[in-house]
């Protein structure tokens, strides 16, 4: 009885451990080192030093936002644009930050703090999926799949920062298809998760709609801005009759 | 720029966190939340696939290539495997379209 105690104590243990972390990391490695390698690639293909791209990727670590800034400043954008672009682009981390928070509110400040400023897509969708099932996140298992992550996402953009240099032509390779890829893959991944297809095809199609009016008629970051704004009215709209 | 992009990217990841234990958002502003993932995807896949240099124009190799990303993404739903699937479909479309030129 003691013994059965013991073990399963050591295994909720272990099952919550820095560890345990970094091992539920692993099947998301493959996605940051390929997502991130195309990002280090188009960061030195945009004129970036090697140095600016590792700081581009501790500091802002956010996949989408990266190529959208490496892109932006080649196309000579003010850096209002970019910080305005980058925000509207980011701005999925506040739903995500927001439903992980009641399993974290037993933590003190500043560790929410690092929990929040290392919150990626990958490893909102891991903990998601994990803490669905107890009523407490633990800090040491979501510190060691943050920094798995995180040190994964350096090494892949360094490594597209070195090779990059190596690879004149990227499309040859199908690299630059890899943004809009990851856009249909969350995409795709967050529509079978909700189930709601009929309201959320009709926000798709909305967003798609207002986006190219919005960028065509005005600018690129006011049409993102206005088609996000417009499509989730619709999509609350929608829902009120249904 | 990147400081400022770093911080304006810092704060929607961390401010929920430390804020949501004390106020409660009105239910249609967390229904209106919901929706922003699903919007935030469309458009920005609608400019890469159909917006170019400000204008409507739909490039059809990312359509095409398109096409089998989105059934990967279904059928495996694994994020690797399709963006691994979005760069072969565009990597061999090109090579096709090679042979064929």
């Amino acid at each position: 009885m003691r013994e059965n105690e013991a073990a399963l104590d050591h295994r909720v243990r272990s099952d919550e451990s820095f560890m345990q972390g970094v091992k539920d990391c692993l099947p998301t490695v493959l996605g940051y080192l390929s997502i991130g390698f195309a990002a280090g690639v188009v960061e030195k293909t945009s004129g970036m030093s090697l140095a600016e791209i590792v700081l581009m990727s501790l500091l802002l670590y956010a996949g989408s936002a990266q190529f959208i800034a490496a892109g932006m400043m080649v196309a000579g954008n003010p850096a209002t644009a970019i910080i305005f672009t980058v925000f509207f682009v980011n701005l999925r981390h506040l739903l995500m930050s927001a439903a992980i928070a009641p399993y974290f509110r037993h933590l003190p400040f500043w560790k929410n703090v690092s929990i929040g400023a290392l919150l990626t897509d990958e490893t909102f969708g891991v903990a998601a999926t994990r803490l669905s099932r107890k009523s407490k996140g633990s800090y040491q298992w979501m510190s060691g799949l943050n920094l798995t992550g995180y040190i994964n996402w350096l090494i892949a953009n360094v490594a597209g920062g070195i090779f990059g240099q190596w690879i004149t032509a990227p499309e040859k390779f199908g690299l630059d298809f890899a943004l809009p890829a990851m856009f249909i893959g969350l995409f795709m991944l967050q529509l079978i998760e909700r189930s709601k297809y009929g309201v959320d095809l009709l926000v798709a199609i909305s967003a798609v709609v207002m986006a190219v009016a919005g960028t065509v008629y005005v600018s690129e970051s006011a049409g993102v801005l206005i088609a996000i704004i417009i499509a989730a009215s619709i999509g609350v709209w929608v829902e009120k009759w249904k | 720029m990147l400081l400022g992009a770093s911080l304006v990217t810092l704060i929607p990841r961390v401010l929920p966190l430390l804020v949501l234990s004390r106020i409660r958002l009105p239910e249609w502003a967390l229904r209106w939340l919901q929706h922003i993932p699903i919007a935030v995807m469309s458009a920005l896949l609608a400019q890469e696939l159909l917006v170019s240099n400000g204008s409507f124009s739909p490039s059809s190799a990312g359509l095409i290539a398109a096409l089998p990303v989105f059934a990967v993404a279904y059928f495996t739903r694994s994020l690797l495997a399709t963006v691994a699937a979005g760069m072969v479909a565009m990597a061999v479309l090109r090579h096709v379209s090679w042979f064929a030129a």
